[in-house]
């Protein structure tokens, strides 16, 4: 820290500034990128905490959330009824619900198959197949959309996500922050729906029920609980959770079918960094992630934002496997 | 589950590759049109990333998602040298191969230390990371240059069926590759570590120099894929080659056709190549996507079907002679009779043990332990549940790191040697829960503790031989691991861990679970392979067969060494007696 302030004692006065300036607004962005990103890992984190399957699918269930979202706003008359303000963000909170029954439906017709106690004798606990069958969903979603939606980038822009509220000039230094309006209050609904799924989670019936199956399925089994139900359960509400992230992401940001590409990763490095499994780590995670994609903007070129995402992963991958908040190491 | 395959059906296998790989190229020389002849160069060069994704993930069962790191260096290793260095792809080509499996070597050095899922998804982070890194330095589109002059020089051949044909060349010769892996002590030991690690290590396998070897090999022949690639497509941009599409490509071909055999990724690649390539030019003008969809169809529909692949599934359908249910195990159920006689002249000490201390945060496993082990004795480690007696042994063996101690043997000191050392140093192991590798065979099994012994195969397979028969398991040589009883799950486990000839046994409740016939006939196994000179260490609850058996006893209570001396003289130890039933018996047993 000394030397930083040394450093800026070292610029001219006005180029101290700006950097400051660069700095706190980059930090500002990132947080607010990476609350919702934090929301979108929270939804992987439950899927795969209960279920230990690697879902290649998830991406596409964020990329339905845009559309749903999308559709609900504009179509529904969402937009009409409530709003171009209130409007995008419930039509987002809707496109969970319109997610969290698909995913019921591919639960049932699909995962219900290969997923559960039946596999975990067979080689690999069952690995193979999880991860050959959310392959081909994943494929099958985002080129079904591309069918049904075409290949044209949609946008849910509000009057929202082009103001900003304007703090400053501070006094002499003439420092100024925009903080975008649209996003902002996107990142406080992320936050508000992550503490929820927190909350559901540690303190209800049921989701002491998921936390239990996911930890010893066979002893959760012989203490009554329905292991399916609650894998049921935890895949379809952690898909509803990316698809409100994704319909938040859509206020502002452009989207197309396979947009889930682009964010999948980006998921998966929250997921690990948090510890895989722990939910509260996974939001830490993706606010990490939202944090160093923005703040490396100040020192490396525009398209080395997504590496250093990456080579920050796997350095704190190799020094902390267990993740940055996660507690133990997996069970060997 | 591609075990190694016997002789006989290798040269079978070698007619089914060349065979149709003739066939192949036959069919193909026949198309004209331009485009179905790309898409049939296409098909192999995908089979030939399926098979070599295979040789890593399939064998040693670490799922990789990053392979197209290896592509994608691969190809624009090819692209980069003709475009600045005017050299010749035929060059290029080799040179991917090495990029490759120097690649692989690079990846894997920080990797390897992650399991399971974590290293799956490391994986993932090369690829996407070279992506962006490829797009800074300004890559975005590499266009290979045109040779006109000389195409040949330049593999820029005008019949595109010439493609073809180097496609298949290097397809087979992975295949070739493959196979024999799979017949060698490669592919066996990378299903021992991929099956239970513990165990391998424990059978003297050290499993980081195997994993090297197959991320190298396979880093190679993806390399050249992709190499192939780019002198294919003439043009080279980072989505393309380093994309999760390349990844999950190998992924797809391997999991549809059947993870771990060897036609499994070629089945997958020359059924969904074609298949979505084809939808894509048929009826992707009209429904835009429609290949994706009915590629993920099939792969869903596949994965609902035959979990396994379709190799497997179709495999299945082959008339299989119904087994005969085994004949029971002949045992000799004698009742063991100690016929050893303890020689008068002074033994001579072959391991010693000096201060052992483990503590588990903050309660002492072991503390202090001190003890020596004579040349050709039998030493009984008893003591109640929670004593530190398999913590000894782990800690001897190198799966525990102790917080002080000192142990050797023979004067060669093995206290903070890798399990697999501890081994090769001549300390066999069994373990209180069987440790197997379920899908092979029982001789597979012991055949993998011999590598570190010998390197001749032939010979490796006779001494395993010979240890399978020393334990009493000859009749169930070839049964599958997984099929057999306690008794011969035990019996296995000790033929395993006789069979490299160690000087020394550890043996952890080998009994336990066991009848009172077959406890007879492990009792007798165990004093034969005294009689052959190997000492051994063995643990056991059931004090009956341990005074019966052992020529001293050493009792651990609280991790503590509580009583040495010989089995008499330690039963009637009123601090054992207490440890075992209590105070109150210890007092009534002094009176």
């Amino acid at each position: 820290m000394n030397a930083f302030m040394n450093q800026l004692g070292a610029l001219q006065l006005p180029d101290a500034w700006v950097l400051l300036e660069n700095i706190l607004q980059s930090v500002y962005t990132g947080t607010i990128v990476g609350c919702i990103y934090g929301l979108m890992c929270v939804g992987l984190a439950l899927i795969f905490s209960v279920m230990r399957v690697i879902n290649f699918a998830q991406g596409e269930s964020l990329m339905l959330g845009m559309y749903a979202a999308f559709f609900c706003f504009t179509q529904l008359g969402l937009n009409a009824l409530f709003g171009v303000y209130i409007g995008p963000f419930i039509s987002a909170l809707l496109s969970g619900a319109f997610v969290f029954v698909l995913g019921i439906c591919i639960y049932e017709l699909l995962l219900r198959h290969i997923t559960g106690m039946r596999v975990a004798k067979s080689e690999g606990e069952g690995h193979y197949p999880q991860l050959t069958l959310t392959l081909g969903l994943s494929l099958m979603l985002s080129n079904g959309a591309l069918l049904l939606f075409g290949s044209t980038p949609q946008t849910m822009r509000t009057p929202l996500s082009s103001t900003a509220w304007e703090i400053g000039p501070l006094g002499e230094s003439g420092l100024m922050l925009f903080l975008n309006q649209g996003r902002t209050v996107a990142a406080l609904v992320a936050v508000a729906v992550a503490v929820g799924v927190s909350l559901f989670i540690s303190r209800s019936r049921v989701g002491t029920m998921m936390r239990a199956a996911a930890d010893n399925p066979l002893a959760a089994t012989f203490v009554g609980i329905h292991v399916g139900k609650s894998h049921r359960l935890a895949f379809a509400l952690g898909s509803a959770i990316t698809a409100i992230a994704g319909g938040l992401i859509a206020t502002y940001y452009p989207f197309q079918p396979y947009i889930g590409v682009e964010f999948i990763i980006i998921m998966y490095t929250g997921v690990m960094l948090g510890g895989m499994g722990s939910v509260s780590g996974a939001f830490l995670g993706g606010l990490t992630i939202g944090l160093v994609q923005q703040v490396s903007t100040l020192v490396l070129p525009n398209q080395l934002q997504n590496a250093a995402i990456f080579v920050v992963f796997l350095v704190i991958l190799l020094v902390r496997p267990q993740g940055l908040f996660g507690r133990s190491v997996e069970r060997v | 589950m591609s075990l190694p395959v016997k002789t006989s059906s290798l040269s079978n296998a070698l007619v089914w590759i060349l065979g149709s790989s003739v066939l192949y190229a036959g069919a193909v020389w026949m198309v004209q049109d331009r485009y179905y002849q790309l898409l049939f160069t296409l098909a192999p060069i995908w089979a030939l990333v399926g098979v070599a994704w295979n040789i890593f993930s399939g064998y040693s069962g670490l799922m990789s998602f990053g392979h197209a790191a290896f592509f994608g260096v691969g190809a624009y290793s090819v692209a980069l040298l003709m475009t600045f260095f005017g050299i010749s792809p035929w060059f290029g080509l080799v040179f991917a191969g090495f990029a490759g499996a120097f690649s692989g070597v690079l990846i894997g050095w920080p990797t390897f230390r992650l399991r399971g899922h974590y290293f799956a998804l490391a994986m993932l982070a090369f690829p996407l990371a070279l992506l962006y890194v490829f797009e800074w330095l300004g890559f975005q589109e590499v266009t290979l240059p045109m040779m006109r002059e000389n195409p040949i020089a330049y593999m820029q051949f005008t019949d595109q069926r010439i493609y073809v044909l180097i496609a298949l060349a290097l397809l087979v010769a992975a295949l070739l590759v493959n196979l024999k892996l799979a017949r060698s002590r490669f592919g066996l030991s990378l299903l021992a570590i991929k099956q239970n690690e513990a165990a391998a290590m424990a059978c003297g396998i050290n499993p980081v120099p195997w994993k090297f070897a197959a991320i190298a090999i396979s880093g190679a022949f993806t390399a050249m894929a992709g190499g192939l690639y780019a002198v294919v497509l003439l043009i080279v941009t980072p989505p393309t080659v380093f994309g999760m599409l390349s990844s999950a490509q190998a992924l797809i071909v391997t999991l549809f056709g059947g993870i771990g055999t060897i036609a499994g990724p070629v089945l997958g690649a020359f059924v969904l190549i074609p298949l979505g390539e084809i939808l894509h030019a048929e009826l992707g003008h009209k429904f835009p996507g429609i290949q994706g969809v009915v590629f993920g169809a099939a792969i869903i529909l596949v994965v609902l079907r035959a979990p396994e692949g379709i190799w497997p599934w179709l495999q299945s359908f082959k008339q299989k002679p119904i087994s005969q249910e085994p004949a029971p195990l002949a045992l000799d159920v004698r009742s063991f009779v100690r016929t050893h006689v303890t020689t008068e002249q002074a033994p001579r000490q072959i391991m010693s043990v000096k201060d052992v201390t483990v503590r588990y945060g903050g309660l002492y496993a072991l503390r202090d332990v001190s003890f020596d082990v004579y040349q050709g004795e039998i030493l009984g480690i008893i003591g109640p549940n929670g004593a530190g007696k398999t913590t000894l042994f782990n800690t001897l063996n190198g799966f525990v790191t102790p917080l002080t101690g000192q142990w050797s043997m023979n004067d060669q000191t093995l206290s903070g040697c890798q399990p697999f050392e501890v081994c090769r140093a001549g300390v066999g192991r069994t373990f209180q829960v069987v440790r197997t590798f379920s899908r092979m065979t029982v001789l597979d099994n012991v055949i993998i503790a011999t590598f570190f012994a010998q390197a001749n195969d032939q010979l490796s397979r006779e001494m395993a031989t010979l240890a399978v028969e020393r334990v009493g398991l000859g009749p169930r040589l070839n049964s599958l691991a997984s099929s057999l009883t306690t008794v011969e799950l035990r019996l296995m486990e000790l033929a395993r861990a006789l069979a490299p000839q160690p000087e020394i046994l550890l043996l952890d409740e080998i009994l336990a679970g066991l009848g009172t016939n077959e406890t007879e006939h492990v009792l007798k196994v165990i004093e034969a392979i005294r009689q052959s000179g190997v000492t051994v260490v063995i643990i056991e609850h059931t004090m009956h067969a341990m005074v019966r058996l052992t020529d001293r006893m050493l009792v651990l209570n609280h991790g503590v060494v509580c009583a040495e001396g010989d089995p008499q003289m330690v039963t009637s130890n009123p601090l054992v007696i207490e440890a075992y039933l209590g105070k109150r018996w210890s007092a009534r047993a002094q009176t």
